[in-house]
């Protein structure tokens, strides 16, 4: 059964860009992606693989043909947003998680 | 069958192409390379690059690891003494014996010394190798004057190296002209001319009689006319001999004047043993030059190997070549020696040009051309001989300066596909053809894939030419798209931008883009709304699109950390900022390094520490650095004529007025600028984009050096200015550059993909030629008067700072983020000490 976790606010994160959260023990990137009809959020790890290093929030937020991306700060790897899969190395995969808002507060689940 | 055994003797550029092609044709055989250098193959071709700041190491072709990957097995040092062909044998110096199958002599040749009196002096040097090289440097090092024996084009070579070692140089030739093998009497005296104004003292039809020890220098040179010339050294570059000593000891047939004599297989008298390159005499001749080498290799690699069809024909021993600085070109007969041959000649000695056609008595084929002073037509003129085809009516068309009117060149499209473009690689107009028919699409591939232009680089623009003229035959439009999102260059989003007067990535997607954007585009239109707005890069829409450095205003470190870089404006700074900086670097615990740049890095800074290390910085009255921005960094300097004695001009204090003035300019790449108080270039001015060396009437400008993966020297671009002309030259330099460099492109890149280069970029910048100065320098006034420190506008917005917070729900902090000490400062942790960290606190735990 999962548990829906309040974390921030909408606003705490800009349109295009991401913010780290600590849920539990783990660092989570959520990233907002501003679109016509609303903004969508999404959550992946926020520990890039390649580096070592805990990044992946500040990352560019983008896409690629018809995928969304965000691109890591450190060696620029892209990661899907909505899987977690690495687009230049099918054998790496960053977690994720639900993400849902509710009224202005962002929620995630564990 | 056993392997066979192919053995070659000298591991010079053609003995090192021999094994490269054999090896490439897998033949299965075992190959032993028995080379007399202590090193591996070298760019021989490329050895006075040395003297103009290459390292030796870059000129290898090959490392003993290459070797060992190809499977080949290599001595080096141990030079053989001996071919025992009863036993089918060579015997090193050193003992050793080796059983060939098949021999290949690849041993080149040696300079010729002449054999006067005292020519043995330990100031009598010779120049062929890397070992010379050295020795040539340490003797310099006590020299004031130096003498190259020769005025041939590697005595000229020399002369130059000579040169730029500071030495007073003189070149003492036997003959009446310069280059008289290459070069007819009219081009060796323009030579001379241009030479001699360069400060190079000549002296022609001077019969060396004895070297003894000098008065004032330590050489005294006699001449058979009575006259003398004292010097501090002597280089030998009297022409070349073939070393073919161990043919002839075996008994080898070889030439009356030497020279090992092959066939078109490049078989020597005995059909075992081959010999290529320098050391072989083909046809009477000796070829001293590296393409016809690489083509001997290549007929005898393709001969050991069994495949028939491959002969050595001779070769073309035209050259172009720049000797100190002037352009000088030679084509087959450059004399005019073939009967009834007629000559077109034009000589300008306001400029110093020099130019000469022959052709047949009909006037309809090339047989040989001069040039000195302006080798442009080289490529045209080349293919016209080379191809035999038909001169237009007037050939002298060919020659005569284009006074208006389009150029009179052979385009590349009027190449026969036999047509060689690339001599070093034997690469014709057929083949790059075929490979852009096989799908390459880009010049990068069509090198790639051909090794054309990879070798001596002088058909690199007819290279382009064809390339780009085939691609566009194909309707191939070379697509120069920054990305999927823009179907724009760089210099075309600029220009959209500025046009339509564009604010935000978000109205320019809409309106030229397609997709989301992505982390090529965004940061590249973020610079380009800076270099055009300059707003505050933070500001929204704008903090989204930046690169980690310039979205959190500091520089990213692979633990996630960043560093800080305070600006130190001409690096000059006084004690108090220097107290304050070490303060707030010992209280967040930075660990502190001098930068090349004059000023002070500060490392392992966490996200959310950096508004408040800001803020005590600010304090302190620093201001941002923008080291994390593709923008101008530092302006370094040297103390200059304040304290110096020997600068001649103010360079602290025109280095910090620059940078005060640039600072926060956002272009293309980082911009590096420097300014030395004299010639003694103490700032190392001339390694950066924008390097400024005081004269004793102002300022000279150099432009477009770097330092980095690829160094390369600025251009000389304009000279005693005084400060206001300095200003507006560099304004509009930088302006022009935002305005049309590629992404991520630095300002030597930039030059040199300019049609017309650094001259172009003279009359652009100097002369105003395409009437864009005024414009340019409004663009420059309107970023200068726009200039904010961004972190001062960051600490002071509660909002902004909350955004480097770590954790959006926490106070916490990054745990992964773990340091140790070493040298009594933080650094972050290995692997491995993480791993011995966490045993630890396992061990404590249980
Ligand atoms: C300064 C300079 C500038 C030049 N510029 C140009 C240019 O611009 N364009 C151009 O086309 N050419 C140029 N050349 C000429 C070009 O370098 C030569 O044509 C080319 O190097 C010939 O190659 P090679 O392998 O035949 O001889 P080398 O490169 O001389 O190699 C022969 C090797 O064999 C070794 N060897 C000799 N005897 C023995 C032995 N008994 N046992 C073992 N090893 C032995 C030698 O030590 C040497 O390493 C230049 C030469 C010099 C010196």
């Amino acid at each position: 059964m999962s548990q829906w976790n309040d974390i921030c606010s909408v606003a705490d994160i800009l349109p295009n860009s991401g913010r780290c959260a600590l849920l539990g023990g783990d660092q989570v990137a959520i990233f907002r992606v501003a679109g016509g009809d609303g903004d969508t959020f999404y959550a992946l790890a926020n520990h890039d693989p390649f580096s070592g290093a805990n990044v992946i929030s500040r990352g560019i937020v983008g896409s690629l043909g018809e995928r969304l991306v965000v691109a890591s700060p450190v060696y620029k790897q892209h990661f899907c947003l909505d899987s977690g899969e690495c687009v230049e190395d099918g054998e790496v995969k960053l977690r994720t998680w639900p993400v849902r808002v509710e009224g202005d507060r962002v929620l995630l689940a564990s | 069958m056993s392997k066979r055994e192919i053995v070659v003797v000298g591991n010079g550029m053609v003995g090192h192409h021999f094994v490269n092609t054999l090896v490439e044709a897998a033949t299965g055989d075992r190959i032993t390379i028995l080379g007399g250098e202590p090193r591996p193959a070298y760019d021989r071709v490329h050895l006075s690059d040395v003297f103009a700041g290459r390292s030796p190491e870059d000129l290898a072709l090959a490392t003993r690891d290459t070797y060992k990957e190809w499977g080949v097995e290599a001595v080096f040092g141990d030079p053989v003494a001996a071919i025992e062909r009863d036993k089918k044998e060579v015997v090193t110096e050193g003992g050793r014996r080796f059983a060939y199958d098949k021999l290949v002599l690849a041993t080149g040749s040696y300079p010729f010394v002449p054999p006067v009196p005292g020519h043995e002096h330990e100031r009598c040097l010779t120049y062929r190798t890397i070992d010379d090289l050295g020795e040539i440097r340490a003797k310099a090092k006590d020299s004031k004057i130096g003498v190259v024996v020769g005025g041939g084009l590697l005595g000229l070579e020399c002369a130059n190296a000579l040169q730029n070692l500071g030495l007073q140089t003189h070149v003492v030739e036997f003959a009446p002209g310069l280059m008289g093998v290459q070069l007819d009497d009219g081009g060796s005296a323009m030579l001379r001319r241009k030479i001699e104004e360069l400060g190079v003292n000549v002296h022609t039809g001077k019969n060396t009689q004895r070297i003894v020890d000098g008065d004032d220098c330590a050489l005294r040179m006699e001449f058979a006319d009575e006259s003398v010339l004292e010097t501090d050294m002597i280089v030998f570059s009297a022409g070349i001999r073939p070393w073919d000593q161990l043919a002839r000891d075996c008994e080898l047939a070889v030439g009356e004047r030497g020279g090992i004599v092959v066939d078109t297989k490049c078989k020597t008298s005995d059909s075992d043993i081959y010999a290529v390159g320098e050391c072989a005499l083909f046809g009477g001749r000796i070829f001293g030059l590296v393409a016809p080498g690489y083509r001997m290799a290549e007929t005898a690699a393709a001969s050991v190997a069994g495949t028939d069809g491959v002969l050595f024909q001779g070769a073309d021993m035209s050259t172009k070549l720049k000797l100190l600085g002037v352009d000088v070109g030679s084509i087959g007969d450059a004399h005019g020696r073939t009967p009834g041959a007629m000559s077109f000649v034009f000589s300008d000695q306001r400029e110093n040009i020099y130019k000469r056609l022959v052709t047949s008595g009909d006037g309809k084929s090339l047989l040989g051309a001069v040039l000195v002073g302006d080798c442009g037509e080289y490529d045209t003129l080349l293919q016209y001989h080379l191809n035999d085809i038909e001169l237009p009516a007037d050939p002298q068309a060919l020659i005569l300066p284009n006074v208006g009117g389009a150029p009179v060149g052979l385009g590349v499209a009027a190449l026969p596909a036999t047509a060689t473009i690339c001599s070093c690689h034997n690469v014709s107009k057929g083949d790059i053809v075929g490979v852009i028919d096989a799908g390459c699409c880009s010049l990068g591939e069509v090198k790639a894939e051909t090794k054309a232009s990879t070798g001596c680089g002088g058909c690199a623009a007819m290279l382009k030419n064809l390339v780009d003229d085939e691609l566009a035959a194909r309707g191939v439009a070379v697509d120069k798209s920054i990305c999927e999102h823009f179907a724009f260059t760089r210099q075309d989003l600029y220009n959209i931008v500025r046009v339509e007067n564009i604010r935000s990535f978000d109205a320019l997607l809409d309106k030229h883009g397609k997709g989301m954007g992505c982390d090529i585009c965004k940061p590249a239109v973020a610079s380009i709304l800076a270099s055009c707005w300059n707003d505050y890069v933070l500001e929204q829409p704008h903090a989204p699109l930046q690169d980690t450095n310039d979205r959190f205003l500091a520089n990213l470190q692979k633990d996630g950390t960043y560093s800080v870089v305070p600006r130190v404006p001409g690096g000059e700074i006084t004690p108090d900022k220097l107290i304050a900086l070490g303060y707030v670097a010992k209280k967040y615990d930075l660990y502190t390094k001098i930068t090349g740049g004059q000023r002070v890095d500060l490392f392992g800074a966490r996200m959310e520490q950096l508004p408040d290390i800001w803020g005590e910085l600010i304090q302190a009255g620093f201001e941002t650095g923008h080291a994390y921005g593709k923008a101008l960094r530092t302006v370094k300097s040297c103390v200059g004529s304040t304290w110096c004695r020997y600068g001649v001009q103010d360079s602290v204090g025109m280095a910090i007025l620059l940078e005060e003035r640039y600072k926060g300019l956002r272009s293309p790449h980082k911009l590096k600028m420097a300014v030395s108080g004299c010639t003694r270039e103490c700032a190392e001015a001339q390694g950066k984009d924008v390097g400024v060396i005081a004269t004793e009437k102002g300022w000279n400008l150099y432009v477009c050096g770097n330092g980095g993966m690829k160094p390369r020297h600025a251009d000389l671009f304009a000279t005693d200015l005084d400060d206001e002309t300095l200003i507006r030259y560099i304004d509009r330099f930088f302006m022009f550059y935002c305005r049309t460099a590629d992404r991520l492109q630095r300002t030597s890149v930039w030059m040199e993909n300019m049609e017309g280069g650094l001259e172009y970029l003279q009359q652009v910048i100097i002369e105003d030629s395409l009437g864009l100065g005024a414009e340019l320098e409004a663009q420059m006034a309107a970023v200068i008067g726009a200039y904010q420190c961004e972190w001062k506008t960051t600490v002071e917005d509660p909002e902004k700072v909350a955004q480097f917070k770590f954790f959006v729900n926490a106070d916490a902090t990054d745990e992964n983020v773990v340091f140790v000490r070493e040298r009594k400062q933080v650094r972050p942790a290995t692997e491995e000490e993480r791993a011995a960290m966490s045993a630890d606190i396992l061990a404590t735990a249980s």
